[in-house]
């Protein structure tokens, strides 16, 4: 086939009504994290005494981190998206959950005595953290590598990891309402872990599904 | 022309044709391709691959290019955005053909101002891929493009309504599209 009788096809094929990368991603982070809390409300949901709980720092502050991970991974996502899209600054968004976590963490260790450090840290759901995280990403992680199909990215492996990272972060804010071990040294230890879980399977995900 | 002046009136003729400009669609793609042909061969020649389907990258381009229009951002400037979907085509051919090192590509805004037209013995590996396509997305791929026939004249002539048509070349060149993908791969 020469080049100009493949043109005559594709001009003849008209311009379709799409939707904007925006929108759509959009709408996928939307359908997966609602998907996702109806997964979590219909299994563990949030703890007893969540009403009680939102009232200390360290609980609120386990929102702040997950937060922090969910709306730059998203951001980034949708930057990706674009063949001639340039990281640069846009990739140090991605440190601000880890600088706040850091921060939270030398705040721990300022307040609380040295002995209890480990025991903070183990906490009583480690496990739980590390199987709730992920097992709540799946859904996010499908809609949005689905949605992200239509991008064109220049390297499709990290774009599936930042698809893991956005996911994580929907999953990592509703487990954050369950779970009863709120102090920095357990968030630290526990949910960058099972972040780089959905990570490793986004970038997996990304490597198959989002070449182009 | 400068590069600049062509650039922008590369993007107005862009958002001609997200306008529905086919005219003005398929003279953009023309030029194009004319660009990325020039910016393959000396790609293709800097790493010594010969450049024997610099036509196939051209194509893979243009189908890109036409698939991924919604991830332009629109604004003043074509260019760049062409030239990053032809690098990553480009890039893609040279490991197909095992090329160990993979030159740094020129910019492309270095080729636009020395445009290459198509070698007329051409042939591509599109003819080989569209195989592959259900049996009717084939025959309306061909009179379109190999023919030169109207959509309505296909239409009619299939009796198929204008829609279906339209709609099952989109796909065949979204499954086009996907071939050559897994031939890369």
């Amino acid at each position: 086939m020469k080049t100009s009788e493949l043109i005559e096809a594709l001009a003849a094929d008209p311009a379709p009504r799409m939707p904007t990368l925006r929108a759509s991603l959009g709408a996928a982070l939307a359908l997966g994290a609602a998907l996702s809390a109806a997964m979590f409300f219909a299994t563990i949901g949030p703890r007893d005494d969540f009403a009680q709980a939102v009232h200390t720092v360290r609980f609120d502050l386990k929102f702040v981190d997950t937060l922090a991970l969910l709306l730059p991974s998203a951001l980034l996502c949708l930057h990706v998206l674009r063949p001639d899209a340039r990281l640069r600054m846009w990739a140090l968004l991605l440190l601000t959950p880890m600088v706040i976590l850091a921060l939270a963490v030398v705040g721990e260790m300022l307040v609380v005595p040295q002995s209890e450090w480990g025991t903070l840290m183990r906490g009583d759901n480690a496990l739980h953290c590390l199987r709730v995280i992920p097992l709540l990403s799946i859904a996010p992680l499908a809609v949005l590598i689905y949605a992200m199909r239509a991008g064109a990215p220049q390297n499709p492996t990290l774009a599936g990891a930042l698809a893991g990272a956005a996911a994580a972060g929907i999953a990592a804010t509703l487990y954050a309402s369950n779970c009863t071990d709120d102090s920095p040294l357990f968030v630290a230890s526990w949910y960058p872990l099972a972040t780089l879980i959905v990570v490793v399977a986004g970038a997996a995900a990304g490597n198959r599904f989002l070449r182009w | 022309m400068s590069d600049v002046q062509s650039d922008e009136k590369w993007a107005q003729m862009m958002r001609a044709a997200l306008g529905g400009d086919e005219a003005v669609y398929r003279r953009l793609l023309e030029e194009i391709g004319r660009s990325v042909r020039a910016m393959a061969r000396g790609a293709f020649s800097r790493a010594r691959v010969g450049d024997a389907d610099v036509e196939d990258v051209v194509q893979e381009t243009l189908l890109a290019i036409h698939l991924k229009r919604q991830t332009w951002d629109g604004g003043l400037k074509l260019a760049p955005w062409v030239g990053a979907i032809a690098r990553h085509k480009i890039i893609d051919a040279m490991r197909r053909r095992g090329a160990r090192r993979i030159e740094p590509i020129e910019d492309f805004e270095g080729v636009l101002a020395a445009p290459e037209g198509e070698d007329p013995h051409a042939r591509s590996d599109a003819e080989r891929l569209m195989q592959q396509l259900a049996p009717r997305q084939r025959d309306i791929v061909r009179s379109i493009s190999l023919e030169g026939e109207s959509i309505s004249a296909t239409a009619m002539r299939l009796s198929m309504t204008e829609g279906a048509v339209r709609v099952a070349l989109h796909r065949a060149l979204k499954s086009l599209a996907a071939s050559w993908r897994e031939a890369t791969q």
